[in-house]
């Protein structure tokens, strides 16, 4: 039975190193690289008609944009329709790495979003982005999120640690949520893969019950992918709220 | 576990980095107003189509509100022309009886002169008869022919007595 840890492996396929920084060519990074041009192709190609009535892909397409654009105006309302561009990609580069990594690609196959040096760059950008954007909107006011408007003056020895401790722990509760979702997943899976295997060749009969919890479970899967893609997104969505409009 | 194995990190934060960068551009620059190209070319036609409606519907409205005002003036019209026809033939129906009536009255008086007159001429016949009658009774009992001065006196105060 391959080890479940095996499949969260770095594969250089072209090693490369300028200036004596690794940046080489992995699977990881071929992986992100399939993301982009499967989710550009798939949003220009299917509006290329640009049908009055869409067809199959089109609507696919449509109901992608106008999920992303109905979360972003009802989480952060019309000022947030700048920030668009930036929380669409960030849905579909989560998206694109989740569903594509729950695919046996050959060579390549991996899912960047269970490193969690991935999902917390991604995170980190949200993070600073958000600050950055509260100070700039509200200048040194923006501090003022720290303690809840209408406590006694008291409790903020006690409240503005902890505000100021939760809201720094935004970017880490972000990224480890969807790094330890895809990588406990694909564990799961992995070990289910060997029982069906490991049962399976022994005898026939009791490898089909591990089978069956095994499609089962990458059902589950399946619904994962899309819902961690889903709430990181509406968690930074949320954030972005809380930096314009300050709870 | 390879994922915290910090020799992995900056190879993935590289290509991250360019595959984000890259992925953000196609995005906001490609395929996202095309996307909102296609929406809001839809939504256009959509409100050109409700305002065509909206315009056709006016129109329509228009037209039966212009059918309705044609009919009730001709209706109006209709109701003057058959009014004045009714008051012109109450008014010629009128004259006519008035004259009519008038007609009848000179009838009536003239035919009442022409009795009048025949009446005078009967009473004046009965005045000869009776003075003829009275000049033979005169002439039967006395034998001679009686004097016609005093014989029409005589008539005349017989008719005086008689009138009252």
């Amino acid at each position: 039975m391959a080890n479940p840890i095996e499949q969260f492996k770095i594969l250089p396929l072209v090693p490369l190193k300028v200036a004596g920084v690794d940046i080489s060519f992995t699977n990881s990074a071929a992986m992100m690289v399939l993301a982009v041009c499967l989710s550009t192709l798939f949003l220009t190609l299917s509006v290329r008609s640009r049908a009055l009535v869409p067809g199959r892909w089109q609507s696919l397409a449509e109901i992608f944009y106008e999920f992303i654009a109905g979360m972003l105006r009802d989480n952060v309302g019309s000022e947030g329709r700048r920030y668009f561009p930036f929380i669409f990609t960030l849905f579909m580069f989560v998206l694109f790495g989740n569903v594509l990594g729950l695919l046996p690609i050959p060579a390549i196959g991996f899912t960047y979003t269970s490193h969690i040096i991935v999902t917390f760059a991604l995170a980190a950008v949200v993070f600073v982005g958000v600050t950055l954007i509260g100070f700039w909107r509200h200048g040194f006011h923006f501090l003022r999120m720290f303690f809840p408007e209408g406590a006694p003056l008291v409790t903020a020895v006690v409240l503005v640690p902890i505000e100021i401790i939760s809201y720094l722990s935004r970017p880490i509760s972000l990224s480890v949520r969807l790094f330890a979702n895809m990588t406990a997943g694909h564990i799961i899976l992995k070990i289910l893969g060997g029982f069906v295997v490991t049962l399976g060749s022994m005898y026939i009969l009791p490898g089909v019950l591990p089978f069956a919890f095994l499609s089962a479970v990458t059902v589950l899967e399946i619904g994962i992918a899309l819902l961690q893609a889903y709430v990181f997104t509406v968690l930074t969505c949320i954030y972005l709220h809380d930096a314009i409009h300050m709870h | 576990m390879p994922q915290f194995d910090p020799a992995l990190f900056t190879p993935q934060l590289f290509w991250l980095l360019l595959t984000f960068i890259a992925l953000y551009a196609l995005m906001a620059l490609v395929a996202l107003p095309k996307i909102g190209a296609v929406l809001d070319e839809r939504q256009r036609r959509i409100d050109d189509n409700l305002d065509k409606a909206a315009q056709l519907k006016a129109e329509a409205d228009a037209a039966v509100a212009a059918y309705e005002k044609a009919l009730a003036e001709s209706r109006a019209q209709a109701q003057k022309v058959i009014r004045e026809a009714a008051d012109r033939l109450a008014r010629e129906a009128d004259e006519r009886s008035r004259a009519q009536a008038a007609h009848l009255a000179d009838l009536i008086k003239s035919g009442e002169q022409r009795i009048a007159a025949a009446k005078a001429q009967a009473l004046a016949n009965v005045r000869t008869v009776a003075t003829d009658v009275a000049a033979s009774v005169v002439e039967r009992l006395v034998g001679k022919a009686a004097n016609q001065a005093k014989l029409d006196a005589s008539v005349t105060a017989a008719f005086e007595e008689q009138g009252r």
